[in-house]
């Protein structure tokens, strides 16, 4: 045996992956076609946002890297939704392009039980339908008791460019040529998808007097759980805010035919995100729109590119100057590197158990794109799984699974298992049903639990949190265990701080729910000893516990179903009764539990029914 | 954490008594909230308690309750059989009250099924359990296609929609909080919306009444003072389309005495051997058994006469008409006009003469409109009348308020939208729609979003 745990890939999936199997004491090698791609940001040069902060967040607390290495290397930090509610905040940063691979680089290097490797991979080696290893491009052997895919879009990616497209990842990078063609040989469903990125304009030939400042917020921000910040609040580097103009339009529609999606090439099959669509896609669906919004976003502090947020193309070159030099502040602008579109293989992930090991290769993990998703942080979130549950495997122990009610990274997992991906899968807040319970400010309260047990939270980083959970039960009994009476002075300080007065004994905890009352009112009658982090976490359980009680008990219905569950081993040819469309999804996704089944598009409730009345009946004397 | 589920558990029959069957944790909260007798929390389990259902303390049905705690159940959850004997239209109001309450309306099956799953009854009773829930639910996902063809689908389809623009617009905000050319929907921008969403789910409701009403007929009383014309009105009425009285024999708790159907309409009138006696005999029929019939009835045909000078009798019992569908018919208005009509308190005032047969096509034309036939079809009746459909319906005006006192309490717009998705969802539940991916597709067509 060479290695216990190889990684295929070096980007935010394989790092989280190889640190996750490595921190876990599993001696682990990670591949990487270039080592200078290493956590490499082909796209946007920003880290969290909406709903994906969260899922940086809940990597912090399980032990994972990419908070603490975007920490490292931010230029720029916002809490976005601040006027919202706590339940929708979540950080966005602007990373730096050159400061982050390198950090994390840094870190996989100092990695003990890590090695990293140099070379291609286009095979795996698989005996009775479980993996052994991987075979290298100039046919070497490496052994391995278990191998995680996290390739990205490097399988068999095709970069497109108005009528031209060459075989070629990111950076003409060279693809994986027949790795996606041998899983697919093993018996994997293959499909293909699409993605695009914007173009990147030198800083030194920008008018940035046209354009409107976006600046970082003025207090300070970390991902990380643990530790302190590393920037200054005013070095922060601004982004820049500038609107298309019915020229840009004009030149768009006049070029439509050059696109390669639009019969520039008629091969393209495919197919984009949704949330993502290219300009010129934009343009034709909501052609009422006078002006689309971009955004200019520095990339390093050690080059000049910006990111053209929001100017996704796969038109011709000679196209997107004109284009780029129709923008007020660009007309002389400098494109340094064009747009373009990728095209890359995927596998459909209800191929996949929960815990990211494939349904038909035992020990065989898959993480990141490959999955259908896009995002570097969707991306990290599996890697850091599918690395915990190879080591599990390999332990003997039962899979991490995390459940739609605790965590994004859950919500991703089971969405991806249990209902495949049409486009790349980007996570958003409305794709969880409890989102006030998975929010920026509890993700610790919700995971680092699971980090601790799975070794990957050191005793010190647990002691802190178990710390913080004592102050927030103390600071929360208090609070209840403290009544305000309607005494003269009491009445005189409400009125003052314009309140309704009170006519019986109130416990402060009551008190506090009043929108107007924060925690400053309550220091007027009780001593408040506690950190600035407990008291938010004590008011926002106090302030929404109406709303909070309400998705908790819509959750316990939903955890009731995920307890019964259903037997890997179940045919269901034998259950009589079921609608043919329902024992095909049900066959195809083969859901772990009655909760999974019903969210299976195309299962009725009468199948769940006919389903559960099978199971009592045939595993009566297997169940508790 | 299973539901409470409830379902009158005996065949619906006139003049029998029904049981309705509730099986569940809360089983016995729910029913003791509309139970006046002995609190139920307190009785032993496996008892017989006598009392009253009542709905904001009027009182539905005398009933005997059975209190029995799990787990020797049936279901081994604890269960309340309720005794009624009221007939078909009060077991329905005591379901609805259940529902209305928290308990969910059982599946088919149901009962039986948890019965198997908790371990009551063996394997071989469970084969039988198979066959029925899928031939019964067969049965109701064809009841279901059917329900959701017709109008009031369409209205709620058309809410959905309203509702959902409102969550896209929501969710957008949240997710692409840096677009700043999509509008940022505030609570106060929320609230007329709202307020127009409450109007039309209360507006469904009222017509889902009505839709009960034809169903189930409307309960007419013909009121007015003796030799007006009240028969004479009662015979046109049988006359007209060769419609049908019958005599519903056993039914002594029923004031419904005679049937006629106008166009598929049926009224049910309430005392026409009253009529016919008073006019045989020129009995003077009491003002306070007059009050009382108004009181029963859903629809009043007060009958004046137009040679006749307006009294206190006359003014004394139209002022009891106010909140009632009712219908002020001058008749005999080919004779002199002795009537004062401006001492009428009433818009809906006809005038016609039995003696004429046209005539009577006013009054019939003037119960269509009042009862706005027109616009319901008979589709939508059945599905109107669903006592599930009218659960839910009254949940989302309870999700209303939710939002309202949301919006009240400066709540962030997300929470309020927490209440706003259930309204939605709710709404799903009646069309068979719970498609989650719905949103995200809406977020997408709605707004122009990207890299």
């Amino acid at each position: 045996m060479d290695y216990e745990i190889i990684v295929v890939g070096g980007g935010h999936a394989g790092c989280e992956a190889a640190l996750a199997s490595a921190r876990m004491k599993h001696k682990t090698l990670l591949v990487t076609s270039n080592i200078k791609n290493i956590a490499d940001m082909p796209c946007n040069p920003s880290i969290g946002g909406s709903a994906k902060g969260i899922v940086v967040r809940e990597i912090d607390a399980l032990g994972g890297e990419m908070g603490i290495n975007a920490d490292k290397s931010l230029i720029q930090i916002k809490m976005l939704n601040y006027k919202k509610g706590s339940a929708v905040q979540a950080l966005r940063a602007q990373a730096d392009k050159i400061t982050y691979p390198k950090e994390m680089l840094n870190t996989l290097n100092n990695q003990e039980n890590l090695t990293i490797l140099e070379a291609m991979v286009e095979d795996l080696i698989v005996e009775d339908n479980k993996v052994k290893g991987i075979v290298l491009e100039d046919g070497k052997k490496i052994i391995s008791q278990a191998v995680i895919l996290t390739t990205g879009t490097y399988l068999k990616a095709d970069i497109m460019v108005g009528d031209t497209r060459r075989r070629e990842g990111p950076h003409g990078e060279k693809p994986s040529m027949h790795l996606s063609d041998n899983l697919n040989k093993l018996g994997f469903k293959i499909i293909r998808l699409k993605t695009g990125t914007p173009q990147r304009i030198d800083k030194k030939t920008v008018d940035f007097s046209k354009m409107q400042l976006e600046l970082g917020d003025n207090i300070y921000h970390t991902f990380s759980f643990d530790y302190p910040p590393k920037y200054k609040i005013e070095e922060q580097v601004p982004c820049h805010l500038i609107y298309t103009n019915a020229k840009t339009h004009q030149i768009i529609k006049d070029n439509l035919n050059k696109a390669s999606m639009y019969g520039g090439l008629d091969d393209v099959t495919g197919v984009g995100p949704r949330y993502c669509p290219s300009i010129e896609d934009k343009i034709v669906r909501f052609a009422d729109k006078e002006r689309h919004q971009l955004f200019l976003e520095p990339e390093s502090l050690y080059y000049d590119d910006l990111y053209l947020q929001g100017f996704s193309t796969s038109m011709p070159h000679d196209v997107q100057e004109e284009m780029v030099h129709s923008l007020s502040g660009l007309e002389n602008a400098k494109i340094l590197k064009y747009a373009y579109a990728i095209e890359y293989d995927a596998i459909m992930p209800t191929q996949l158990k929960q815990s990211l090991e494939t349904k038909i290769i035992e020990n065989l993990f898959t993480a990141g794109q490959i999955n259908g998703t896009s995002g570097y942080e969707e991306a990290a979130g599996q890697g850091l799984i599918a690395g915990i549950n190879a080591c599990l495997k390999l332990e003997g122990k039962e899979p991490l699974i995390l459940k739609r009610n605790e965590s994004y990274i859950g919500v991703l997992i089971d969405d991806l298992v249990t209902k495949g991906v049409r486009d790349p899968y980007r996570l958003l807040t409305s794709r969880a049903e409890y989102r006030l319970l998975l929010r920026h400010d509890n993700a610790d309260l919700r995971l680092r639990e699971y980090g601790y047990q799975v070794g990957l939270i050191d005793d010190k980083r647990y002691e802190k949190f178990k710390e913080k959970q004592k102050d927030i039960k103390e600071l929360t009994e208090l609070l209840k265990n403290n009544k305000i009476t309607p005494t003269k002075e009491t009445l005189k300080y409400l009125e003052e701080i314009n309140t309704t007065p009170i006519k019986d004994g109130m416990t402060l905890y009551n008190f506090l729910k009043r929108h107007e009352i924060t925690m400053d009112h309550i220091k007027h009658f009780i001593d408040v000893p506690y950190s600035e982090e407990v008291i938010q976490q004590v008011i926002i359980q106090n302030k929404y516990e109406g709303y909070i009680d309400k998705e908790i008990k819509e959750a316990n219905k939903m955890l009731a179903l995920e307890e019964k569950k259903i037997p890997e081993d179940i045919d269901y040819n034998k259950v009589r009764n079921l609608a043919s469309e329902a024992r095909q999804k049900l066959n195809e996704i083969r859901p772990t539990s009655i909760g999974q089944a019903i969210r299976i598009s195309g299962v009725n409730p009468a199948d769940i029914s006919i389903l559960s009345i099978y199971l009592k009946k045939e595993y009566a004397n297997d169940r508790k | 954490m299973e539901d409470t589920i409830a379902a009158i558990s005996t065949s619906l029959g006139v003049g029998a008594i029904s049981i309705i069957r509730v099986s569940g944790n809360e089983s016995i909260d729910i029913v003791n909230k509309i139970f006046k007798g002995k609190n139920l929390k307190e009785v032993e389990s496996h008892t017989i308690n006598y009392g009253h259902i009542i709905n904001n303390d009027l009182i539905v049905d005398e009933v005997l309750v059975s209190i029995m705690k799990a787990p020797k159940t049936f279901t081994k959850e604890d269960i309340v059989e309720i005794n009624c004997h009221g007939g078909i239209a009060t077991t329905k109001k005591v379901l609805e009250l259940l529902l209305n309450n928290g308990c969910r309306l059982a599946e088919p099956g149901e009962f039986t099924k948890r019965a198997f799953l908790n371990g009551r009854i063996d394997l071989v009773e469970a084969e039988g359990i198979m066959d029925l829930i899928e031939s019964k639910t067969e049965k109701s996902r064809q009841l279901a296609i059917n329900q959701v063809d017709g109008k009031v689908s369409n209205l709620i389809k058309n809410l959905r929609r309203e509702i959902i623009e409102i969550l896209a617009n929501i969710e957008v905000n949240i997710d692409y909080p840096e677009y700043e050319d999509i509008e940022v929907l505030t609570n106060e921008k929320i609230i007329p919306k709202i307020n127009m969403i409450e109007d039309k789910i209360k507006h469904i409701i009222k017509e889902s009444e009505n839709g009960k009403l034809i169903k189930n007929g409307i309960n007419t009383a013909i009121i007015g003072k003796p030799n007006v014309g009240k028969s004479s009105i009662l015979n046109r009425l049988l006359n007209y389309e060769k419609a049908i009285v019958t005599d519903i024999a056993g039914t002594t708790r029923d004031i419904v005495e005679g049937e006629i159907s106008i166009d598929g309409i049926i009224l049910n009138i309430i005392d026409t051997a009253g009529i016919r006696k008073t006019d045989d005999i020129v009995e003077k029929i009491g003002v306070e058994k007059s009050i009382n019939l108004i009181k029963e009835a859903d629809l009043v045909l007060y009958v004046l006469n137009n040679n006749e000078a307006f009294d206190e009798t006359d003014s004394e019992l139209i002022s009891k008409l106010k909140d009632k569908n009712h219908i002020i018919i001058i008749n005999k208005n080919d004779l002199d006009d002795v009537l004062d009509r401006s001492k009428i308190d009433s818009n809906n005032v006809i005038s016609i003469n039995t003696v004429n047969e046209d005539s009577i096509d006013v009054l019939k034309d003037k119960i269509k409109e009042m009862f706005n036939f027109e616009k319901l079809e008979t589709e939508d009746l059945t599905y109107l009348t669903n006592a599930r459909s009218l659960s839910i319906l009254n949940k989302c005006l309870s999700s209303i308020e939710d939002v309202k006192r949301g919006i009240n309490d400066n709540m962030p717009i997300d929470l309020v939208g927490i209440d706003i998705k259930n309204i939605w969802n709710l709404l799903g539940e009646i069309i068979g729609e719970t498609y989650q991916e719905e949103l995200i597709d809406q977020l997408f067509s709605q707004f122009c979003l990207g890299k």
